[in-house]
């Protein structure tokens, strides 16, 4: 598809090589200047190279993480305790579901296909949020996921409404509307298991201590050692720094931790009158990097059912697309013919 | 008179209970199967298709069931015996062809039902009006679905004869009378076996041949008698529940 830039570039190419360097230039600095006003780029302006690529990766990795992250939850709906937590359950797997949708799409915009990302999702070229890497092992970690990952998710996220890349930051309005239920609904089910029987909030406590520091790392690594940061922040794609951001969440959890009746498994947590924010432990970057690696507790079982859903639909999809095929070309022929008796003299249209 | 008994006298006649299962028990089981699918479906927009689907079975159990008594103690504690549903929503999932063939030959009944529902006065007219419209697009959902996979690749017509097939036997069941509910039985037979007959042509698929009920199981999810993979759906799906008597979610 080619853009405005293009178009131009392509009838001046009996030019000189300065001139088109030049005209290079131009649409550098055009874009520089639209990112510096907060103006939206869309799909058909010019743009650097490197900023489509840092964009597909970053929305890629979004898309991937939205259907990695449904297994967890997924692994509860099964056994959801009452009718009434099953169907806010199935109807949040599903919104992950969509969200991945609306994510490859926004993707799609920048001319990378959903099949071409998968791909690389199935063959770990491209990355999913590490944090699905754990495991949900009892009913209360539904409810961790919602309150500290879809927290965490959404403290990461709102900033990216803004982003520079108008079809992302629309798909986020959305996403983040529906992740903000999805935190209240993890928070009001702690809320119940906390408030319930000893053996209930011992579980909802259990759940909050394995999963509060795992939540802290999904910021990323601290920024002095932040590889894509810099280069983000000047695009715009990405509007405050990852210790920022984690700042932001632990200050947010630590009172909503205390009216929930739960402690956040940190000796070191401390409000800082001075700085004021709250003061928080060092992170286990170890472990942090392990998991990213490939050696967190379910890398290998994410992955391989992934896979094998993909692999196993794959008769169902040759099957849809076949069809189509067979009956697209039926219409069409049928269109054709009415077209032709209808009016003899369209194909002109098409020389014009 | 006693205030209780003034309060039954004068409140509304209670709902047939046995209907109100029978029609709960197929919703929440056959939601609950849906719901397996769960981050296993061959394509994204399926995995919000079915998930939608089960959300709309789900939704029309926790209404029947509330009309029969408490939903999560329905739900969740009666043992395997005291299930009214018919055995063909229990059946697993197999791979898509069979849930696809499922949800074929359910979804038509169920329309059927809940639009002659819908159309009375009786105390299911409210719930069937709503759900008829959700069951409407089931329905669609699985017949484009059942054309895709016929009509599609030589695998696909071969997976989707042979699910239509195997669940043939399951489908008798779905038309034997359901104590409380005023529906004939025989008249929906015929609608159904023509709609379901209509859309396996199109699919260029055969319309099985055999008989639509077991040697001793006509009628029998209605009367508690389940098939052997309804045992392990059900302690999963109350294995939670059950740990914690009393215990509030």
């Amino acid at each position: 598809m080619a853009t405005a830039a293009h178009r131009i570039a392509r009838t001046r190419e009996e030019d000189s090589p300065a001139d088109e360097a030049a005209l290079a230039a131009a649409y550098e600095a055009a874009f520089d200047a639209a990112v510096a006003a907060d103006e939206r780029i869309e799909p058909r302006d010019w743009m650097p190279d490197a900023y489509r690529a840092t964009l597909v990766r970053q929305i890629a990795q979004h898309a991937h993480s939205e259907i990695i992250g449904m297994q967890p939850e997924a692994n509860w709906i099964t056994r959801a305790p009452s009718l009434r937590r099953k169907a806010i359950l199935m109807a949040k797997v599903q919104d992950e579901a969509g969200h991945g949708l609306y994510l490859y799409s926004a993707a799609e915009t920048l001319g990378t296909s959903r099949d071409e990302l998968l791909d690389k999702l199935h063959s770990g070229r491209q990355k999913y949020s590490s944090i699905f890497n754990y495991p949900t092992l009892t009913w209360a970690d539904v409810g961790a996921i919602g309150w500290l990952v879809d927290g965490a998710a959404i403290t990461n996220q709102v900033p990216l409404c803004r982003c520079s890349y108008g079809p992302y930051a629309r798909a986020m309005v959305r996403i983040c509307k529906e992740e903000s239920f999805h935190q209240r609904q993890g928070y009001e089910l702690l809320q119940a298991l906390s408030r319930g029987t000893p053996e209930q909030h011992e579980m909802a406590q259990d759940a909050v201590n394995r999963w509060w520091w795992p939540s802290l790392m999904m910021f990323g690594p601290p920024d002095d050692q932040s590889q894509h940061s810099a280069q983000s922040m000047t695009w715009k794609i990405k509007r405050h720094s990852n210790d920022e951001l984690r700042q932001r969440f632990v200050d947010i959890c630590v009172p909503q931790a205390e009216s929930l009746g739960l402690t956040l498994p940190d000796p070191d947590l401390r409000w800082n009158e001075e700085r004021g924010h709250y003061d928080f432990g060092e992170i286990d970057w170890t472990e942090f990097r392990e998991v990213l690696k490939g050696n967190g507790p379910c890398n290998e079982q994410r992955i391989t059912q992934r896979r094998a859903a993909h692999d196993e639909g794959t008769w169902v999809r040759e099957a849809a697309a076949a069809y189509a095929e067979k009956h697209t070309a039926k219409d069409i022929t049928k269109d054709r013919s009415k077209d032709i008796t209808k009016d003899g003299a369209k194909d002109g249209e098409t020389t014009a | 008179m006693t205030e209780t008994t003034k309060a039954r006298k004068t409140r509304e006649p209670v709902p047939h209970i046995a209907a109100a299962l029978a029609l709960g028990d197929d919703a929440l089981v056959l939601s609950h199967r849906l719901g397996e699918w769960a981050g296993h479906a061959p394509v994204l927009e399926e995995e919000v298709a079915l998930a939608n689907i089960a959300l709309d079975l789900l939704g029309q159990a926790r209404v029947l069931l509330s009309m029969a008594g408490d939903e999560d103690e329905l739900a969740y504690l009666r043992e395997e015996r005291a299930f009214r549903n018919v055995q063909l929503v229990e059946q697993p999932n197999g791979d898509f062809a069979h849930t696809i063939a499922r949800q074929l030959y359910f979804s038509t009944y169920q329309r059927l039902l809940y639009a002659h529902l819908a159309a009375g006065d009786g105390e299911f007219a409210g719930l069937a009006a709503k759900a008829v419209k959700e069951v409407a697009y089931h329905q669609d959902h699985a017949e484009q679905w059942t054309l895709r996979l016929g009509d599609g690749t030589e695998v696909s017509h071969e997976r989707m004869r042979r699910a239509c097939q195997a669940l043939w036997r399951f489908t008798g069941e779905m038309f034997q009378p359901v104590e409380g509910l005023d529906v004939d039985g025989e008249g929906i037979r015929a609608v159904w076996l023509e709609s379901v007959s209509a859309v396996l042509r199109q699919a260029t698929l055969d319309v099985p041949e055999g008989p639509q009920s077991g040697a001793w199981s006509a009628g029998a999810g209605r009367q508690g008698l389940h098939t052997e993979p309804f045992g392990r759906m059900l302690a999963e799906m109350q294995h939670l529940h059950r740990s914690h008597p009393g215990a509030s979610w």
